[in-house]
């Protein structure tokens, strides 16, 4: 199965479950869970389905193109399901039929991984999976998100698509998956990862990257003082970019990451907060099982009172 | 009549590293609240995998067993007037217990009569309250991280799926959240994952092994470790016990089966610690070792299922550990490229603490330190102890300890062979961080010793100043394992050291950083925090209590000499000397304990010969006493001392040390003073008990 295909059929699954199809968003992001369709929409009791890729940068891991498993960019398929149903589990293992993967042949595992992003003031309890002693996922189950509770909690699938792919079509080197018939990944992506490689480590210019952060993070606050709450998310998301660029330039010491990163949770917490607000002024308009709905602001007025 | 309980709590596949405190935390609890509620039974079991929590309760009664509750109520004074007609406060009382006042009973409660009202409460059904009961119990384990799901409110370790409860033949009526309690469960998530009822209790095992399920699990223990055992012997090689890996792969499998597979033996170039920390820890695989104990390039694994398409299984972990060796290989050619010393280069840049500084600072205080102790035990020469202690941390700087940090040591200690370093000197960078854990070895080499007492001296000390100290179970630094390593160490090796000026010597070392304590308060609370493990380590070696307690609440920082007067104390206690000893501390201790007067005897005022006879004697001795001491002898300084019994003795009987007169009653209580406190030298003998 091409990586295509791949990406195609487990699209056309979780369209089968109900998921919308959603798109990547058009920034620069670490996980498919900074996506606002994830980190966004886990917040607030109104239910979501959602499946989509995200291209993924983690500007460290960089290797000129050398290292056969580590990419600075990667893709991820992200899968969120809120509430989580009671058969969320099964629901997974049998989108692996549908990349030719049959769970009985196989030793698949659930191995305990909790997660946590304190960058996002996020975190979750969940597991691996692995298959055949490889881990192809991650299965977590939102408990925070920007310092709030989730309620309800929802489930967030993420498959390791590279990793899937090299294992499918008996890969060693990630560069040698086959994307479609006649073109591999890295025809599609290796110059771009010697690029990359040689900007995050050796041309980044760390003062024009430091003066970016602290007009993001200044941009964020004033745009969510404003109660604009995805405008002011994406100067966050720009920040925690930037951030990890100057990480990866080796331009932040240990006190000073401290710092970057309690700013950027700071503003992701602010952000959350205004986003809960404005979707309690609209009275929650996904909320749409009435007795539901009647449940929750009652909870809610219990909560405040 | 009593009949058996199961409930199979079924749930989302839990963590495997504390599943099994799980287990017991519930049985315990469910032990707990049968007995407080009174019901009989057999006994209570827990059995668990990784999708289940199972509780068998043996022979549980079908009744609560009947109770008398009996209350108190006024006083049978107050209860009746003159005439002897019932007072309000006894009418209100027996209104309130529902008892007629005729069928009050009096009591007398420490010889006063009280009216009690006495009432049989008649036990109620089983099945009337257990699930609730059982429901409680369940809610009230303590877990070590818990979670929501969906639109419950309900944490546990994971979602729960479905709950399967019989009493009997009957189907035990219970709800958590959503879900209601039914006489179905399921089996394995692949290979029977269907519903299955479960008819009677003692088919329940036997059904779900049908259905690729072991839920005992000691007996899915067992089997891994034989099936282990044979695939090993099948290729001529045998696994080692490992009981944490059994315990995690127990809890990770349903239906163990375990196979062979094979990586390439161009990875045996690395060393052999690597190869089996990336096994074990990343892949959870039994290594296998040859009959001359050398690693095979093979590995063990366990799948969840039956031996159907195992070679599949194979293959896939085949490419997985190959995937990690090749990695591992890589980074051990990248980091021997260069020698160890030039990793050192990189130390300013690095954090250590942010309170205490970089890598540097934490390297230049251990040379110095170990330097000192080095001279200080005349152990290690300063030229080894500099350079271990200027290489010790290199290898935290190489590709191999980033990726696997639990390797630290280890790895030091190859590249510094590699590099060409003195063989201590290698020894030592592994053993400064022993012992690692509980059951460790102790470091054997000198340098290995020094070093590793300056580096747990340094790292205590650095903690204490920026006031970072243990309390209650948070000690991330793990100063508490280091404080006994510290004790350990002086104990197996007998050395003699004043922990006090080591403190202080170490505090020195940190001028650049803020602290939060002088010098002195860093030495008074360290000696105390290691005296408490002092405590412990000698309570475990079964010493009495008291007798530590005496000798550790002088608090002298000199462990090893504290060792030998608890010994001395100990063997003591049961001679018939201890008498005399004890008697002579007692009568000077206990007359002169609150004088303040000071020791200088003023001996004109010393007049009764029964005094001056005393006086003379122990003056007589304390240069005896004051050798003894001087070199550990404790026992023949104790037989000095309590020979001063009969001189003692007859000075009591002769006068009364409290004299109206200031001087004279003064000379005696600096007398009584000066001998209690030589005693008292040794140990404080008032802590110790009959």
């Amino acid at each position: 199965m091409n990586f295509q295909q791949m990406i195609l059929n487990l699209q056309q699954y979780w369209s089968e479950q109900g998921c919308i199809i959603q798109q990547p968003y058009d920034l620069e992001k670490g996980a498919g869970t900074m996506n606002p369709a994830t980190f966004l929409r886990a917040l607030g009791p109104e239910p979501y389905q959602v499946a989509y890729v995200e291209p993924s940068r983690r500007p460290t891991d960089g290797r000129y193109g050398e290292n056969p498993n580590r990419l600075q960019h990667y893709y991820q398929f992200q899968v969120i399901l809120k509430p989580n149903p009671d058969h969320v589990v099964d629901l997974y293992m049998e989108s692996l039929k549908r990349l030719g993967i049959e769970p009985a042949c196989h030793d698949i595992r659930l191995v305990e991984d909790n997660w946590e992003s304190p960058s996002l003031g996020a975190w979750g309890l969940g597991w691996e999976v692995w298959l055949d002693g490889m881990e192809i996922s991650q299965f977590t189950y939102f408990q925070q998100c920007g310092g709030f509770d989730c309620y309800p909690v929802c489930a967030e699938l993420t498959y390791g698509l590279e990793r899937i792919a090299m294992y499918l079509q008996n890969k060693e080197n990630v560069y040698d998956i086959e994307w479609v018939d006649g073109i591999t990944y890295g025809d599609v992506h290796h110059q771009s990862e010697v690029d990359y490689s040689k900007y995050n480590f050796e041309y980044s210019d760390v003062e024009t990257l430091t003066n970016m952060f602290h007009l993001c993070a200044a941009e964020a606050e004033r745009i969510a003082a404003v109660h604009l709450p995805q405008p002011a998310y994406d100067y966050v998301l720009k920040c925690s970019h930037l951030f990890n660029l100057l990480d990866a330039r080796g331009a932040i010491s240990v006190t000073e990451r401290t710092a970057y990163l309690g700013k950027v949770r700071a503003l992701a917490r602010l952000v959350a907060g205004e986003y809960l607000e404005q979707r309690k002024q609209m009275g929650y308009p996904l909320l749409k099982d009435e007795a539901l709905r009647q449940q929750i602001m009652k909870q809610q007025e219990e909560e405040e009172a | 009549m009593a009949k058996d309980l199961l409930l199979e709590i079924g749930m989302e596949e839990a963590p495997a590293s504390y599943l099994s405190d799980i287990l017991t935390g519930f049985q315990n609890k469910v032990t707990d609240q049968l007995n407080a509620a009174r019901i009989a039974y057999q006994k209570v079991e827990v059995k668990g995998t990784p999708r289940r929590m199972v509780l068998m309760i043996r022979d549980l009664a079908e009744m609560q067993e009947d109770r008398l509750i009996e209350s108190r109520g006024p006083k049978k004074q107050a209860a009746f007037d003159a005439e002897g007609n019932p007072t309000k406060a006894v009418l209100g009382f027996s209104r309130s217990q529902g008892v007629a006042v005729e069928d009050l009973e009096v009591r007398e409660v420490s010889g006063v009569a009280y009216m009690f009202a006495v009432k049989s409460s008649k036990g109620e059904k089983t099945e009337d309250f257990i699930s609730n009961l059982l429901l409680e119990a369940l809610a009230s384990v303590n877990l070590p991280k818990s979670m929501r799901w969906g639109y419950h409110h309900m944490r546990f370790i994971r979602p729960i799926r479905w709950i399967l409860a019989l009493y009997g033949q009957e189907i035990l009526p219970m709800k958590i959240e959503n879900i209601e309690s039914s006489n179905q469960t399921y089996g394995h998530r692949f290979l029977a994952p269907e519903a299955i009822s479960i008819q009677r209790i003692d088919d329940y095992e036997k059904v779900l092994r049908e259905h690729y399920v072991i839920v005992d699990q000691q007996e899915r223990k067992e089997r891994i470790w034989e099936q282990v055992q044979q695939v090993a012997a099948g290729v001529g090689g045998q696994a080692r016990p490992d009981e944490d890996l059994l315990e995690q792969l127990c809890y990770l499998v349903e239906y163990p089966t375990a196979f062979y597979g094979e990586f390439s033996s161009s990875y045996l170039e690395v060393p052999v610690e690597v190869l089996t920390t990336s096994m074990i820890e990343n892949q959870k695989y039994f290594p296998v070792f040859d009959p001359d104990g050398k690693l095979m390039p093979g590995f063990i694994g366990v799948r969840n299922g039956t031996d159907f398409r195992l070679d599949l299984v194979r293959e896939g972990n085949q490419r997985v550990i190959k995937a990690r060796l090749e990695d591992a290989l890589f980074f051990w050619k990248e980091d021997t490229r260069k020698k160890l010393e030039t990793y050192t280069q990189k130390f300013p840049a690095v954090t250590f603490h942010e309170k205490l500084g970089s890598l540097q600072d934490k390297v230049e205080r251990l040379r110095r330190l170990a330097v000192w102790i080095g001279e200080k035990l005349h152990l290690s020469d300063s030229e080894k102890s500099d350079r271990a202690a200027f290489l010790c941390k290199a290898d935290l700087m190489t590709s191999m300890v980033y990726e696997f940090p639990e390797l630290q040591g280890v790895m030091g200690r190859y590249y510094a062979q590699l590099s060409g370093e003195d063989s201590e000197v290698a020894e030592a960078i592994l053993e400064h961080y022993m012992p690692r854990f509980s059951g460790d070895a102790l470091p054997k080499t000198p340098t290995g010793i020094v070093l590793s007492l300056a580096e747990k001296i340094d790292n205590l000390t650095g903690c204490f100043i920026i006031g970072v100290k243990p309390s209650g179970s948070q000690d991330p630094y793990a100063l508490r394992r280091q404080a006994l390593g510290i004790v350990n160490i002086i104990l197996e090796r007998g050395l003699d050291l004043d922990l006090r000026e080591w403190v202080r010597f170490a505090y020195e070392g940190f001028e650049k950083v803020e602290k939060t304590l002088t010098a002195e308060q860093t030495a008074e609370e360290i000696v105390d925090f290691i005296l408490q493990r002092l405590r412990g380590v000698l309570l475990d070696k079964g010493f009495r209590h008291d007798v530590i307690d005496a000798v550790l609440a002088l608090r002298s920082g000199e462990v090893e000499d504290d060792v030998r007067k608890v010994a001395a104390i100990t063997d003591y206690r049961t001679t018939p000397f201890m008498d005399n000893f004890m008697t002579v501390f007692n009568r000077s201790h206990n007359l002169s304990k609150k004088w303040e007067g000071g020791t200088t005897v003023k001996m004109e005022y010393l007049t009764d010969p029964t005094e001056i006879k005393l006086y003379t004697q122990f003056i007589a001795i304390l240069p005896a006493v004051g050798d003894c001491m001087e070199c550990g002898d404790y026992t023949s300084a104790m037989d000095h001392l309590g020979r001063l019994r009969y001189a003692l003795d007859q000075f009591f009987d002769a006068v009364m040390v409290m004299d109206e007169d200031e001087n004279v009653r003064g000379a005696r209580l600096s007398m009584l003073k000066s001998i209690s406190q030589i005693i008292r030298t040794i140990a404080d003998f008032s802590l110790l008990t009959a």
